[in-house]
């Protein structure tokens, strides 16, 4: 009974991570679905949301919860200036040329964050960093707790915003035909720079849910980013529902492998599921074709 | 043989240089120069020709370091032996990446991304792993013979590492005027129609991803054998997998002198940066990150599209003059 009830706080564990690697996951999959590229400046994006979280709450004493509301319109915008003034005129359209602009981005950012702020990790204390919940057979941290719902709202209210507004089809438009879309007078760039800033904003919501238990140094992305990576490519790429189940799973694969192999083998497990996936079905468990 | 006086003129140029430049800051400045070269050639041997943009080159330069270093300390291995083992091993692990990916069709951000997660996996084995020192590293004992692959005389270590360049640069001839060469840029230029044509592509692909290895192999060979110390983070890091691939693109991708003139460029600014600003972590690829993008933005064929674009400008308006006068 006793190993039973390690084993189940160890999947809740689990879960309550993964939901936080699902949100960033779900950045990645969107752009991807869209422009067709791997956002690799995803991860510096996430060290930088989680260095502006820091610092709303140290300087200006803002919650982090509260620091979200600002943070994700803060890096739409800024995701949506990348796209718009940066990645899509400098790449000429080619896509080989943007993967190398993403690349060099987050080059950019993550040693500018670096020769900023030095490679000091950094935590900040909120008081209920470590309340917790009575499950009556164990305890579950309260913070994490909160990220997993307000994870399920984010995703529920893109399904609503791609479903029902008019930018949302448009979005979708582009995803399944750029071409035709683009002969029915929708302005393609405007649709990936907005996609991009979507994308932006999840990293800046998750930087926020991550912040009150974790903590921030210029490289942090770095390690998110191949869990997303991994997740996408699990689910499918450009896969929303891919993108929140393959979260969840690595989540919980993650925390039992944790358990049972100890902690530093737990990342090396994520690559080696990531580069299986690839070999065996780089389409994911849900994704249409490569 | 025809073409080759310019790689011919190229290296006699600078293998004078030691002869006249005496400071060792100098020749450090240009070992350092060929070395990502070098590396560079190898990305361009894959990237520039084949069109796989590999964002883990240091998956080979790596496994060149790793290997050069422990056959001699572990197992006693003469250096010159150890130093073509880790040329040897860095085209297997190429062989091996190359199999597994080419053979499920991975392109695009597919390979990049593929390539990625082997270096990085690579670089966590290394620094747990008992053998390849952890996360201390490994230190190569001083032992100045020829025997040993080390030399007092920096000049000579110079002289090595250009010897090597100059057989990239005639691989890099030799695949251009290749059929395998044809083969691989219609690949790069449209991979379902050169295999309608009747390319193999699969095995144009793994054959360059085993050159390429090579050469960025050689690469970490040489570095463990100069610095004579690695570790998790120089041999597997993404440093390296970054200017692996900047020297080609800044020097003209898919050339055969690409890599050299932007590992020129490279160095050279990075040491700019570092006299503008004080050498502070992060700075130099700062800089590296911003000309990746400069590049792309306006000068997408690299320095040497720069150059032929000039000369074209030039030959233009001297035939006009010609005209008009």
């Amino acid at each position: 009974m006793f190993s039973l009830v390690i084993l189940i706080t160890a999947v809740l564990n689990g879960l309550l991570t993964g939901a936080v690697y699902a949100l960033v996951a779900l950045g990645l999959t969107l752009i991807y679905g869209v422009l067709h590229i791997i956002n690799f400046a995803h991860g510096a994006l996430l060290s930088a949301a989680l260095f502006a979280a820091f610092f709303a709450f140290k300087l200006l004493g803002l919650d982090p919860y509260l620091a979200a509301l600002l943070l994700a319109p803060a890096f739409f915008v800024l995701g949506y200036a990348l796209q718009r003034l940066v990645i899509g005129p400098v790449s000429h359209g080619n896509d080989r040329n943007m993967l190398l602009v993403t690349l060099g981005l987050s080059v950019v950012i993550e040693n500018f964050l670096l020769y900023a702020f030095r490679a000091d990790t950094r935590t900040i204390d909120v008081p209920y960093a470590f309340q917790t919940i009575d499950l009556g057979f164990t305890f579950l941290p309260i913070p994490r707790l909160i990220g997993f719902v307000v994870v399920f709202a984010v995703a529920l209210a893109l399904w609503v915003f791609m479903r029902f507004t008019d930018v949302g089809k448009a979005i979708r438009a582009v995803a399944k035909e750029k071409l035709g879309a683009q002969l029915v007078g929708i302005d393609v760039a405007h649709v990936y720079a907005m996609t991009f800033g979507l994308g932006t904003a999840c990293v800046a919501i998750a930087a926020c849910l991550l912040i009150p238990t974790f903590y921030v140094n210029p490289t942090v992305g770095e390690a998110f980013v191949l869990i997303a990576f991994t997740i996408v490519v699990l689910g499918g790429m450009g896969s929303v529902p891919g993108a929140l189940i393959g979260g969840l799973l690595i989540g919980v694969v993650e925390s039992l492998s944790g358990l049972f192999f100890g902690e530093s083998l737990g990342q090396l497990g994520i690559f080696l599921i990531f580069i299986a996936v690839l070999l065996v079905k780089p389409t994911g468990l849900f994704g249409a074709k490569a | 043989m025809k073409g080759l006086a310019p790689i011919t003129a190229a290296v006699a140029a600078l293998a004078a240089v030691p002869l006249v430049v005496q400071s060792n800051t100098a020749l450090n400045f240009l070992v350092m120069t060929l070395l990502i070269a070098l590396a560079g050639q190898g990305w361009n041997v894959l990237g520039g020709y084949g069109g796989q943009y590999s964002f883990g080159h240091a998956a080979f330069f790596g496994t060149g370091v790793y290997v050069t270093a422990i056959l001699q300390v572990h197992y006693g291995v003469n250096a010159w032996f150890s130093f073509a083992a880790g040329i040897a091993g860095g085209a297997a692990v190429g062989a091996l990446i190359g199999a597994l990916t080419f053979r499920v069709g991975l392109r695009g951000s597919y390979f990049a991304l593929v390539t990625l997660a082997f270096a990085e996996v690579l670089r966590i084995i290394a620094s747990v792993a008992p053998i390849t020192g952890a996360g201390v590293g490994i230190l190569i004992k001083l032992d100045l013979r020829v025997a040993a692959f080390q030399f007092q005389s920096r000049a000579v270590f110079y002289w090595i590492i250009l010897a090597l360049v100059s057989i990239s640069l005639l691989i890099a001839q030799a695949i251009e005027r290749s059929r395998f060469g044809a083969w691989l840029i219609a690949v790069r230029e449209n991979e379902d129609a050169a295999k309608a044509l009747g390319v193999n592509v699969g095995r144009v692909k793994l054959g360059a991803m085993i050159v390429s290895a090579a050469i960025t192999a050689a690469a970490g060979c040489f570095y463990a054998q100069y610095f004579l110390f690695v570790d998790s983070g120089i041999a597997y890091g993404t440093r390296t997998s970054i200017e692996a691939l900047l020297t080609p693109i800044i020097g003209g991708v898919g050339t055969v002198f690409g890599p050299l003139l932007g590992a020129l460029a490279v160095n050279a600014l990075s040491e700019g940066a570092k006299l503008v600003a004080g050498d502070a972590p992060g700075l130099s690829l700062i800089v590296y990150g911003c000309v990746l993008v400069l590049v792309i933005a306006f000068a997408p064929r690299g320095l040497i599209g720069l150059v032929e674009m000039a000369r074209l400008r030039v030959a233009r308006s001297t035939t006009r003059e010609a005209a008009h006068g």
